[in-house]
């Protein structure tokens, strides 16, 4: 088989850091290649290079497509090629709806008026394809994240695609949500489009590549071709980190569950504009010193809201229900009280809601508790710099230095500045939104072991995840969550996928 | 693009590579210091030597005091994300007020001082608070402010010019500060050949010259100590100069002439003052984190809605101050006073490298930034280059600063 794509020799440096070493990658036509690595190997830069983001002259190496060398000089370039790229953070028209958006820049239009009717027709046709059920008038930002996912691929389809590059498409989607995608991957390769995917979760990686080729500090370590061999999870883990891993999760051990640390009693909450939706409904849970608890349920089921309105009712309107912190009623109505009250809540959106993008580390790591670098209200940039490097050390986060803005970092590395920034708040309650959201395995086993380190030294992890083999695998409790309430709640012996599962289930089929 | 030059890590590359990746890297800093003695030189050439002459250059201090004034404020109401468009009209407004209190009641000018200041701060608090309690964008806000103070201001004076000021009142602009080291000016007059020089506006240049350079060389040894990018040396010892050279060379010209003036003062303590609060404080650090990502400002726990009106409460301080030197200096209260004046602030604020998308943006920039339109409309005015094409070259200028910063920044990427 002829290769479709062949990168050889990329290169690619930033001020202070050399991204990419070198690298080779070779994509046959039909298949689906995914590309793994640890955050920081390189991965979204290739891609970016690969697509134009970086135009040709600011890299070395060369690329092959079609077995003709190309040099696009910017996006639009390698999209008349055919390539296409869906970011890791998602880049759609909030406002326009679903038919806008996948014409944006595209319209079917003749002499600059738009004919609706075709727009409408073709994006039913799409969304048929992606297997979308929603009207093309949606505006997108009434749309889950799984769903734009697949306007994005709709969009990407509209565009006569020959090479579709997904970076890390699955992050932010729930279990269900990916299997969806994931078929649609499967099918489209049935169609004759070839795909390019980065993804952290390597068991999707497992069930839908053809080919895996593994980054490690901007270079290229491994291809496997997964058809001819079995792979298995634990060689590719091998090569992205360099030494095998034993287990996925660290031992359990020093913790003790102690006194009640937080409790919560019937938290009711309603939408901020829709003051009729309750869509947190009388939770009441329970938070022991030593203990990591989780909250398992599907998308949409209420989890992020409950955690914001518990943290100075960041989200929605608060009804109604009490919190208390080491047995006292608790005032968490602002969220500087709430952390003086030693809550602190991280977020499942980094980008959005945890981090100034164009602030170094040191900012970041240092915002929610800028009084522990300060001295009556003057900053002491010594003392940023140093709690900077300290964490920088302790979560292993890849950078040139603590000076580098945030920007500048990979994903993952961004992920483990927001964690950095709420541990040096010092917090007894930890509420912890999708913690390993696009962090590779070597990083997410170090960020086990620092929050089983947190427990241990007596704080409380409330934890939310979809990624339930992480709850299995890191909870002694977990709450199960749907449509607002708390359906249920097994303790770690009792918990498994199946039980949590059914849960929902029996819920959903009570409330039908 | 030559990628060569960049490349390698900051450690392992040779010298003159480092040197211009940290050039490209701080361009705009460096760009605005050089296009500023630039702008004087070619004005200094163009108006044959008049634009540093003493005089001249203390009526440039004197007419860009109040630009100089709302631009630091200015700069933090941005940096937070906002804008205020009725610094003109609040300036022209306080000018009026002090003129009808002064003149036509006769009130004693430091109770007319205190209520013009009170009466920003509570134009600048009633503007803030729809825009931080309410959410109403400070676009519309303050261009409501702007037309209600113009027309406040025409309604005070009666359509009519105020004036002229008590001498007392008009010292906050156009007094000197007292020579009180007249024991060292003497001897360097003497030294010079020049027929007087006033010891202590020398006595302050050389404080200043020695402090810039103390906490320049402290700074430098931590960014080392902390592994901080550093400054490549030779840059450094070229921007001191440049800096300590061009405050001895003014203060020289201002010590021959009639010494440090009243508002130098004022601006330059100001300066000082919001520098070390945006740069050192947890007040101005959350105003950067605020302007740079509200959201998650508001989620690291800093009061968003609080800080954003005590920007703009500031902005209206500083609005009335300004209000309060340019009546002063004119002697006369009119109801055309500041107009259009806020464009000329917002212009200094964006040439000064802030960004209207907020969380960027630095004092020092902005002060440069107000020279520069400074100088230009000063050196303008001296060639006799009518109004209308300084306007179309301050408008070109403005546009050139902020096509450069975009320019910089693709660059990097
Ligand atoms: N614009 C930039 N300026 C400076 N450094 C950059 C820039 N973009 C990326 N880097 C650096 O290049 C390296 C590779 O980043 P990249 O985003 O490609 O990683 P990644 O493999 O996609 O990681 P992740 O899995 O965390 O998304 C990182 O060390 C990152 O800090
Ligand atoms: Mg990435």
């Amino acid at each position: 088989m002829k290769p479709l794509l062949q990168m050889r020799g990329i290169t690619k440096t930033f001020p202070g850091v050399r991204a990419l070493d070198g690298v080779n990658l070779t994509v046959h036509a039909g298949e689906i290649h995914a590309l793994v690595g640890e955050n920081g190997a390189g991965k979204s830069t290739l891609m970016k290079v690969l697509s134009g983001v970086y135009p040709h002259g600011s890299y070395d190496g060369e690329i092959l497509f079609d077995g003709a060398p190309v040099a696009f000089r910017s996006v639009r370039d390698s999209e008349e090629k055919g390539i296409i790229i869906i970011h890791q953070e998602l880049a759609l028209v909030p406002l326009l709806s679903i038919a806008e958006n996948i014409f944006l820049g595209n319209e079917c239009a003749r002499g600059g008026v738009i004919s609706w009717r075709e727009t409408w027709a073709r994006t039913e046709a799409l969304l048929a394809k992606v297997g979308l059920d929603e009207a093309p008038q949606t505006p997108v930002e009434r749309l889950g994240v799984g769903k734009q996912q697949l306007v994005e691929i709709a969009k990407a389809l509209s565009r006569r695609v020959r090479l579709l590059i997904l970076d890390e498409p699955t992050a932010a989607l729930s279990e269900a949500d990916s299997e969806k995608l994931l078929d649609l991957l499967l099918e489209l390769r049935a169609q004759g489009v070839t795909s390019i995917i980065i993804s952290h979760k390597l068991n999707e990686v497992r069930r839908v590549a053809d080919r895996v080729t593994v980054l490690r500090d901007g270079a290229t370590v491994a291809s496997h071709d997964a058809r001819a061999e079995t792979l298995t999870e634990d060689m590719i883990v091998r090569d992205m980190v360099g030494r095998p891993m034993e287990n996925r999760y660290p031992p359990r051990e020093g913790r003790q569950a102690g006194e009640v640390l937080m409790e919560v009693r019937d938290w009711r909450v309603a939408h901020p504009e829709h003051a009729e939706r309750i869509v947190v409904r009388d939770v009441s849970l329970r938070l022991r010193a030593g203990e990591v608890v989780g909250i398992a349920g599907l998308m949409g089921a209420g989890r992020t809201e409950l955690a914001m309105s518990l943290f100075g009712e960041s989200w929605g309107r608060k009804l109604a229900g009490e919190a208390l912190i080491e047995g006292r009623p608790a005032d968490i109505s602002r969220v500087d009280r709430a952390i003086a009250s030693g809550l602190a809540y991280v977020t499942e959106d980094r980008k959005e809601l945890g981090l100034v993008l164009d602030e170094p580390i040191t900012f970041n790591v240092t915002l929610a508790n800028l009084a522990g670098v300060s001295r009556r209200g003057v900053l002491s940039p010594r003392e940023e710099s140093r709690v900077a490097e300290r964490y920088r050390e302790a979560m292993v986060i890849r950078t040139p230095g603590v000076h580098q803005k945030v920007v500048n970092l990979s994903g993952g590395n961004q992920q483990k500045v927001v964690l950095s920034k709420w541990l040096f708040a010092d917090p007894r309650v930890l509420i912890l939104d999708e913690p390993t959201r696009g962090i590779d395995v070597g990083a997410k086993y170090e960020i086990y072991t620092i929050i089983n380190r947190l427990a241990a030294e007596g704080r409380g992890i409330l934890m939310i995840s979809s990624e339930m083999p992480e709850l299995l695998g890191m909870c002694d409790r977990i709450y199960v969550m749907c449509e607002g309430t708390v359906v249920g709640e097994l303790s770690a012996d009792e918990a498994s996928q199946e039980r949590i599962m059914s849960l929902i289930v029996k819920h959903r089929r009570q409330a039908a | 693009m030559t990628t060569e030059t960049a490349q390698g890590t900051a450690a392992a590359a040779p010298a003159g590579g480092a040197i211009r990746a940290y050039l490209t890297g701080h361009l705009r800093e460096y760009g605005l210091l050089i296009a500023l003695v630039a702008i004087m030189a070619f004005f200094q050439v163009l108006t044959d030597g008049t634009l540093l002459r003493p005089v001249n250059i203390t009526n440039l201090f004197l007419q860009n005091s109040y630009i100089i004034i709302m631009a630091l404020g200015m700069l933090i109401v941005i940096v937070g994300g906002n804008i205020d468009l009725s610094v003109g009209s609040v300036l022209g407004f306080v000018g009026a007020l002090a003129a009808v209190m002064i003149v036509n009641w006769q009130m004693p000018v430091w109770v007319t001082v205190l209520a013009c200041l009170l009466t920003g701060i509570v134009i600048g608090a009633a503007q803030g608070y729809w825009v931080a309690y309410w959410g109403i964008p400070s676009f519309i806000v303050t261009l409501a402010g702007m037309l209600v103070f113009r027309g406040a201001s025409l309604w005070l004076l009666e359509g009519q010019s105020i004036g002229p000021f008590p001498t007392e009142f008009q010292r906050l602009s156009t007094g000197f500060v007292p020579d009180l080291l007249p024991w060292l000016g003497e001897p360097l007059a003497a030294l010079a050949g020049a027929r007087r020089v006033n010891g202590l506006t020398m006595a302050v240049a050389a404080l200043a010259s020695g402090a810039i350079l103390w906490l320049g060389l402290r700074a430098r040894a931590r960014d080392r100590a902390y592994g901080m990018e550093l400054e490549p040396t030779a840059f450094f010892v070229l921007r001191n100069a440049i800096v300590i050279g061009a405050i001895l060379f003014l203060s020289w010209k201002l010590a021959t002439f009639r010494g440090l003036p009243n508002v130098l003062v004022t601006m330059a303590v100001l300066t000082l003052v919001y520098a070390f609060i945006t740069e050192r404080t947890t007040l101005g650090r959350r105003i950067y984190a605020l302007g740079g990502n509200r959201k998650a400002a508001a989620l690291s726990g800093i009061p968003t809605e609080r800080l954003t009106f005590l920007t703009f409460v500031n902005m209206g301080f500083l609005a009335a101050l300004a209000g309060l030197i340019y009546a002063a200096r004119l002697n006369v209260a009119t109801p055309k006073a500041g107009f259009a004046l806020e464009l000329d602030v917002i212009a200094a604020v964006f040439i000064g490298g802030a960004s209207m998308s907020g969380g960027v943006g630095r004092v020092v920039g902005a002060v440069v930034g107000a020279f520069i339109m400074g100088v230009m409309n000063n050196g303008m005015s001296i060639m006799g280059i009518g109004i209308d094409y300084q306007q179309v070259i301050k408008g070109l200028v403005l546009l050139a600063a902020v096509i450069f910063d975009v320019y910089n920044k693709r660059k990097q990427a």
